[in-house]
């Protein structure tokens, strides 16, 4: 014990681990916790039919299915191209590399309102994009594809700069090697490479879902709002907000809170597992 | 460096408490909704020179703009308004009940219920009218597309939908036909956006839809930016008056010590002058002399108030926009 504490002491640089760890916990607190506890403690004022009632209306139902659906997909969509992107800009020097490399971090920066006016004006049937696309009767804006849309573009960033730093130790040796062994790039990629991305991958997955879970500006702009069909659960909690039904509004926002809670430790817990299946 | 700055700063201070000891300044906040941001610039201005003329002190108005309800949970929440001007009465009266910053009975204390200036709700349709439409029956043909926001999200939208309710009310005499007619009307919307500003982009930048369901002020706004060449403004046979109230937030000014001239200030907007503003920036006076001047701007038609055909705000929020009102059954049984 007295060891361990000279130990964490002495290599500690920051001051003490008891002070650290005290602030971590407070700084934790103030930003994250308190926000988040008031949100149960207003929703506990509810009785428990009235709780069921707010967050189980058809409506309602219908934009889970919509936001976790969609993110789900989104998040899917970001791990297998953010992949490529990071693949191309790790591997391969080509002109514009340090622009495209900017480029990703866009989606990060811009006030996601201004994505999502962009997206629409892009994507609804007279746009750049939705034009070409309304004669084969593919719409995207207004649709529960446009949300799809919008929360792969505010998603891409987090796995591409996920996977950017563990890719770049990534040594090509360990391909060579493969090779020399006789694998073929399949299996090479499968059995050597993918299981080192595995962790980095789930990561940026993780991050990319939760985040999309909680945008707003973006998506009611190409969503359409429709009730029942292209209404994001966010949408909803500003909607009791606007009938002053702050405790209606809370509730459904506890209840995003738990799933995406329960989703993110799933993820990593997976993450853990994928880690230490490599031996790392 | 710094310590220029510090002195700099000192002594800025200084000479702002001297100016504030010898002739006052004051400023108010004025917390309104969206679209009135143009109006309340010239207003302010006007106000400020008024003030000045009339006690010597100088008024510094700042405006805060959002959607209306958002503003009202603002004030609700803390923002220091000295007065609300706002989109609808219901957000007020919130700001009464939940707030309890002012009287329950604020929108007897000012002329018109309160609101100086009213507008009323009218369609924007593209150059030429390609779908001919002129009156609510228009919108209800399945092969129109109609452009309103969310009335669960938007307080103009609510206007809008209060509008096309009174009008099938008095046109087919029952509550079950009324109700019909506006889930007819929504079956034809494709996109429900949150705000106004918002539908006005989808209908002119975006080019959906054949009408848009918009305030006449709004309207006659679009039209002056975009130019008519676009888009012509069709006036139903009826439609509602809506009254967008204004009211000193009690609280607040006993607070500041702002009383007077917060009361001033609203009362100013009920003067010639303001009720001049008003009009130029496409709102409806409700002084007679003042609107008469604009009367070619404004055209005439049969106009009932939310009392008349409601009961008032409370009581329209409760029935159609709460959760399980009217407008929801209109989606969930799809």
């Amino acid at each position: 014990m007295i060891f361990t504490r000279t130990l964490l002491k002495r290599h500690s640089v920051l001051p003490g681990f008891d002070l650290a760890l005290g602030f971590a916990l407070l700084y934790l607190g103030l930003i994250v916790l308190i926000p988040l506890s008031a949100a149960f403690l207003k929703t506990a004022t509810m009785t428990w039919p009235a709780f069921w009632e707010a967050v189980t209306s058809p409506r309602v139902l219908a934009s889970y299915r919509l936001t976790f659906g969609a993110s789900l997909a989104a998040a899917m969509v970001n791990a297998v191209f953010g992949l490529v992107v990071a693949w191309v800009l790790v591997r391969y020097d080509f002109p514009g590399r340090r622009i495209v490399d900017a480029l990703v971090d866009l989606p990060f920066a811009l006030p996601t309102a201004v994505a999502g006016i962009a997206l629409t004006a892009i994507y609804s049937t007279h746009g750049v994009v939705g034009r070409w696309l309304a004669p084969w009767d593919i719409r995207v804006a207004f649709t529960p594809l446009g949300v799809f849309v919008a929360l792969t573009f505010i998603g891409l960033p987090f796995v591409v700069r996920t996977l950017q730093p563990v890719l770049e130790d990534l040594h090509t040796e360990l391909e060579e090697a493969a090779a020399t062994l006789g694998a073929s790039r399949w299996q090479t990629f499968t059995r050597v490479i993918f299981p080192l991305l595995t962790p980095a991958l789930l990561t940026g997955f993780a991050l990319a879902f939760a985040r999309a879970l909680g945008e707003y500006g973006s998506v009611i702009f190409i969503a359409g709002n429709m009730p029942m069909v292209s209404e994001i659960t966010p949408l909803l909690i500003i909607t009791k907000l606007e009938q002053y039904d702050y405790t209606g509004a809370t509730a459904i926002a506890v209840v995003m809170l738990v799933i995406s809670f329960s989703l993110l430790l799933l993820i990593n817990l997976l993450q853990t597992w994928a880690r230490q299946r490599q031996g790392g | 460096m710094i310590g220029r700055f510090l002195r700099l700063g000192l002594l800025t201070a200084l000479a702002v408490a001297g100016a504030a000891a010898s002739a006052r300044d004051i400023t108010l906040l004025n917390v309104s909704y969206d679209p009135t941001r143009e109006f309340y610039q010239a207003y302010n201005a006007a106000f400020a020179k008024y003030w000045k003329g009339k006690s010597g002190d100088t008024v510094v108005v700042r405006g805060s703009h959002g959607g209306s309800g958002k503003q009202a949970r603002s004030v609700i929440d803390g923002l220091e308004a000295d007065v609300v001007t706002l989109a609808l009465a219901y957000d007020i009266d919130e700001i009464a009940q939940r707030g309890k910053l002012l009287a329950p009975d604020w929108q007897k204390r000012l002329p018109h219920n309160s609101a100086p200036y009213t507008s009323t709700i009218v369609f924007l349709v593209r150059k030429g009218n390609p779908k001919g439409i002129k009156d609510w029956d228009d919108l209800v043909k399945p092969s129109v597309q109609v452009i309103t926001p969310n009335p669960k999200t938007s307080g103009g939208a609510r206007w809008n939908y209060l509008a096309a309710w009174g009008y099938a009310q008095k046109k087919y005499g029952s509550e079950q036909r009324a109700q019909e007619f506006v889930a007819r009307l929504f079956g034809n919307v494709p996109v429900l956006d949150s705000g106004a500003r918002g539908s006005t982009t989808t209908f002119v930048e975006r080019g959906i839809g054949d009408v848009l369901i918009a305030w006449e002020n709004e309207a006659l706004l679009a039209l002056k930016e975009l130019g008519p060449a676009k888009f012509d403004i069709v006036v139903p046979s009826i439609s509602i008056v809506a009254e967008p109230p204004v009211a000193v937030v009690d609280k607040v000014v006993d607070k500041r010590g702002t009383r007077q001239v917060a009361q001033a200030y609203l009362e100013y907007l009920y003067s010639p002058e303001g009720q001049d503003i008003a009009g130029r920036n496409y709102y409806r006076p409700t002084d007679p002399r003042v609107a008469a001047k604009y009367a070619g701007q404004f055209p005439k038609l049969e106009l009932f108030t939310i009392d008349q055909a409601f009961g008032g705000w409370t009581r329209a929020q409760k029935t159609h926009f709460a959760d399980g009102g009217v407008f929801d059954r209109i989606y969930t049984r799809r």
